[in-house]
């Protein structure tokens, strides 16, 4: 079966699988994948900060990497795998990042704060070695108007360290 | 200081601020901050209703012109459009309203209308309002609207503006300026001939905005059926909007119902009437369905607030040893067509010259602030008013003189800074410091970065062709602000808050106050606060604000008034609790309440700390058992209390920033190396919150000195209203912000002692990095005196490129 279908009123169905569970919502084939996500399926977690691809408060994972969910569209997704803050809150994933975040107050109002975890989870998976520099430079697409960012680059370098001795 | 025996409180040999399980001074995470990590916020945004619309709007494309035939038929035949609404539409329910206060004396504003009638005034005005079944077909049936427009001449500059024989934006008005005040204190041009030296400079601050990661967002739910009207909106102050809204609409004030959800960022943005969210509550009432309307990011460039936006003249005069013998500024803005309303456009302005000079002594002053209208999006108050640009002008002139005398920058300041022994404090502006710390904060702040070695690092590199600077800036900080400020102007602003707070049945408090959270972690100050002077533990408070439903009448958050003058109220609320609690304790005991307190969540005997009562015993038994309550008890397990400071017009603070940072004069590109604050807000609730203000207001201060401006050209047009060309601090520029702490000066007019600090990071950051890029330059004697200090503006310094200014400073003083 095809994962997406162009239906009578325009509309396209389209199926994917969002934080591990099969699901298939209808959108205009302009419809990019935040807007996609939030309507359809309640994940009010990812936001809408610029939708031109700049401040990241969009950020979700497209089949295991990050991407702006702005600058996706919705049935590019068809068929894929998308992950969301909802998915990896659940999951337990990022638990000792949001553990960090939480006890260094590295979030004022939220609004920026799913989208720079998950960039940080990334940059972790990635980079499990990265020091404040380059905590810095892969953060840099995230724009957070309330921190100033040195306590999200603590946080983030904070479970960086732990994950290390962890390893051990 | 403990509860006295008269309040029924028995006298503690600690006070709740050094009780054991106090957590006043604790740096305790922020509970509500666990939603916000899992994705759990409810922004407006994330609001559906049953039956709810959306709303999208045409704004205008030109700075100035005359509105001709509307069409509207194509964009009211498309799909899933409900309605198509012009200014003359919802004229009858919504009028226009006029931006100013009565105490600012003189200002005038020109009615403002929620979409525009006969002409625009400035680019993004609303003209039409588009209602339909979903956002996008909203947004797509604004494509197809077609407006004659008869374009105009643009009033940009507001020299322009104020010039003799401009033409007159509104006509009723006379003439284009808004507001002008003059301050003239002691023996000014005495003070300047007798002058050792006297330096001078113009000072320009580009227009900025607030750029809430959050955009504005507004859903109106109007139910015909009881009258009742429903605001969720992205608001710091539901319990202004409410009365504002009654005033509007002639709705009863208690039929309105203000809720600030989770807000996205707000720092004065979110404070302000705006005609698109006017518009979307006229347009919920009229089709008795609920409304949405969220900014997109475009339009929020051009529709947010802007503000900063300033020149200034700046003079100084100082003795051969150093001291101020006068300031005299001269400051000139332009604020858009209109003054937003309800706070107007002329506060930042009057600020400028209200705190120019704020930390030091000097005995003569002359200001004059003058506010023009003009053809660009409307500024008003965004977090810190005035103060960056007060502490700009004052911080460079005061480096200034250093040179002029030879002295060394941090030397400069000791002789100028207020004594720390020389409070109570009236300023020659008339400015009242009940105490303030500068001489102990610049002290900490020479020895925290210190100073010597650094100036002697900068000298071995200067040698090297490496040209790094350091700035020094003082301030001072307005916080708490007392009723003397907009309701005495006559705005519904109020200046005093309150603090309800319960007992519930299983012993835990629930505390609901009228002040909001952003963010900041009010919340989590107000818990700490009372979980201390209660003695339970944190977990068991749960605070309730931003429904004007369910809190108490009060002045909402701005100018850093939350912990200050709701946590007094909380204070005095949670003691009163305690005093009733302690009350129904010794009536069950038998035993006088004085002799009873409450430790670690339960009631015990003060003098031996045996325990006698699980609170929720006490609890369940006045709510479900109260059969059992001995005759003539009347167990009152809410307490609600009030708080307005009436001592002094503002709780100031004080404080000292330094910036370290490196020019590259090839290029004109500056690099953050360092940044240091020293802070003295009073009683410290929560370290953590305190620093994490701080530095996020530094952040936001650098912002405005090295990147952000709101470009225009001449005919009016922003030319960087988007996300990707106005430029904002993302994380890999920004330094590492270092943080210092002296003995604090706590309000004595509370009990709490507190004073605000969010203001505190921007009001110095661009005078500390504007200070070091000069010291930076000093080798090529070139200086910058205008923000933002782009690379092609410190080139321009450099004489790399061609000097920009033309004429003059305006002539003054």
């Amino acid at each position: 079966m095809p994962s997406s279908s162009l239906a009578l009123d325009g509309l396209i169905e389209i199926t994917l699988t969002v934080n591990g569970e099969s699901v298939t919502g209808r959108a205009d084939a302009r419809t990019h994948l935040v807007d996609f996500l939030r309507r359809e399926f309640g994940l009010t977690g990812s936001h809408l900060g610029c939708e031109q691809g700049v401040c990241g408060a969009c950020t979700v994972r497209l089949d295991g990497r990050i991407v702006r969910g702005c600058l996706i569209y919705a049935v590019q997704a068809a068929g894929r795998r998308v992950e969301t803050i909802e998915g990896l809150s659940d999951s337990g994933e990022i638990a000792d990042l949001q553990a960090a975040f939480h006890e260094r107050n590295a979030l004022q109002c939220g609004y920026c704060t799913p989208g720079m975890l998950l960039t940080a989870a990334e940059l972790l998976a990635m980079r499990p070695n990265a020091g404040r520099a380059e905590i810095r430079r892969f953060l840099s697409g995230n724009f957070c108007r309330c921190t100033g960012y040195q306590a999200i680059v603590d946080a983030v370098d904070a479970t960086a360290k732990r994950r290390q001795v962890a390893r051990r | 200081m403990s509860g006295s025996a008269a309040d029924g409180v028995p006298a503690s040999p600690l006070s709740y601020l050094d009780r054991p399980n106090s957590y006043i001074g604790r740096s305790v995470a922020r509970p509500n901050a666990r939603r916000l990590l899992a994705g759990q916020g409810q922004y407006v945004g994330d609001i559906v209703l049953a039956r709810m619309l959306h709303v999208a709007f045409y704004r205008s494309p030109h700075a100035h012109a005359r509105i001709g035939r509307i069409d509207v038929a194509a964009a009211a035949a498309s799909r899933e459009v409900v309605w198509v609404v012009t200014g003359a539409d919802i004229l009858g329910i919504c009028k226009p309203w006029v931006g100013v206060l009565g105490h600012l004396k003189g200002m005038k504003s020109a009615p403002q209308p929620a979409l525009a009638l006969d002409r625009v005034f400035a680019q993004g005005e609303p003209i039409v309002a588009v209602v339909a079944r979903s956002q996008a077909a909203a947004e797509d049936a604004v494509q197809k609207i077609a407006v004659d427009f008869e374009a105009l001449p643009p009033l940009t500059e507001p020299e322009a503006a104020l010039a003799e024989g401009a033409p007159v934006l509104h006509p009723e008005l006379g003439d284009n300026l808004a507001f002008e005040r003059r301050i003239e204190v002691g023996a000014v041009d005495a003070a300047f001939a007798a002058a050792a030296a006297v330096v001078e400079d113009t000072f320009d601050f580009a227009r900025q905005t607030g750029v809430t990661l959050e955009p504005r967002g507004i859903v109106a739910d109007y139910r015909a059926a009881d009258g009742r009207l429903t605001l969720y909106q992205s608001s710091q102050a539901p319990h202004m909007m409410r009365a504002l809204m009654a005033r509007q609409f002639g709705l009863p004030e208690s039929d309105i119902r203000v809720v600030a959800p989770d807000i996205g960022g707000s720092f004065g943005i979110k404070i302000h009437c705006y005609p698109d969210e006017m518009a979307t509550v006229a347009l919920a009432i009229l089709l008795k369905r609920p409304v949405k309307f969220v900014a997109d990011r475009l339009e929020s460039f051009v529709s947010d607030i802007h503000a900063r936006g300033h020149r200034v003249r700046g003079r100084m005069a100082v003795d051969a040893e150093g001291r101020i013998l006068a300031f005299v500024a001269d400051a000139l803005t332009g604020v858009g067509p209109y003054s937003a309303y309800p706070r107007t456009s002329a506060v930042e302005a009057n600020q400028v010259i209200n705190l120019i000079g704020g930390p030091y002594v000097f005995p003569a002053y002359r200001a004059r602030a003058r506010v023009a209208f003009q053809n660009k999006v409307v500024m008003s108050q965004y977090r810190a008013v005035g103060h960056p640009i007060a502490c700009t002008v004052t911080e460079a002139l005061i480096d200034r003189a250093a040179a002029a005398l030879g002295l060394d920058p941090a030397e400069m300041r000791r002789r100028n800074l207020i004594k720390d022994d020389a409070y109570p404090v009236t300023s020659a502006v008339g400015l009242k410091f009940e105490g303030l710390s500068h001489h102990r904060a610049l002290a900490k702040m020479l020895e925290m970065m210190d100073y010597e070695a650094l100036r002697a690092e900068q000298a071995a590199l200067r040698a090297r062709g490496i040209h790094r600077g350091i700035g020094l800036a003082s301030f001072i900080e307005i916080t708490n602000p007392s009723p003397a400020f907009y309701g005495a102007g006559g705005a519904p602003i109020a200046a005093q808050d309150g603090c309800a707070i319960r007992l519930d049945p299983e012993g835990g408090l629930t505390l609901q106050a009228s002040v909001g959270e952003q963010g900041q972690g009010t919340e989590t100050v107000l818990a700490q606060i009372a979980a201390s002077v209660f003695d339970v533990p944190l977990a068991r408070v749960r605070v309730v604000t931003g429904d004007t439903d369910t809190t108490p009448q009060g002045g909402d958050n701005w100018a850093s008034r939350a912990a200050g003058i709701a946590g007094e109220a909380t204070l005095q609320a949670t003691k009163a609790l305690k005093a009733n609690v302690l009350e129904i304790a010794g009536a069950l005991l038998q035993m006088p309440p004085a002799r009873l307190d409450i430790r670690d969540g339960k009631v015990v005997e003060a003098a031996s700390g045996a325990a006698r009562f699980d609170l929720a015993e006490i609890a369940r038994m006045v709510y479900f058992r109260t059969d059992a309550l001995p005759e003539g008890v009347k167990p009152e397990l809410m307490a609600t209390r009030h708080y307005v400071p009436r001592g002094y017009p503002f709780a100031f603070t004080n404080g000292v920033q330094a910036s370290y940072l490196e020019v590259d004069t090839a290029t004109g590109a500056v690099t953050l190396l360092k940044h240091w604050v020293v802070e003295d807000c009073g009683t410290v609730i929560n370290p953590l919150l305190v620093a994490e203000q701080l530095r996020g207001g530094i952040v936001q201060g650098i912002g405005g000195a090295l990147y952000e401006e709101c470009v225009y050209d001449e005919q009016g047009q922003m030319q960087n209203a988007n996300m990707a060309d106005y430029l904002v601090p993302m994380a890999a520029e920004m330094p590492d912000i270092e943080i210092g702490h002296v003995a604090g000066t706590p309000t004595a007019e509370s009990e709490l002692g507190a004073k605000g600090t969010g203001e505190a990071g921007v009001a110095a950051a661009p005078a500390a990095v504007l200070n070091a890029v000069n010291d930076a330059l000093r080798p090529f004697a070139a200086r910058v005196t205008a923000q933002p200090m782009t690379p092609e503006c410190i080139l321009r310094a450099l004489g790399k490129l061609p000097s920009r200014r033309g004429a003059a400073g305006p002539a003054f003083g």
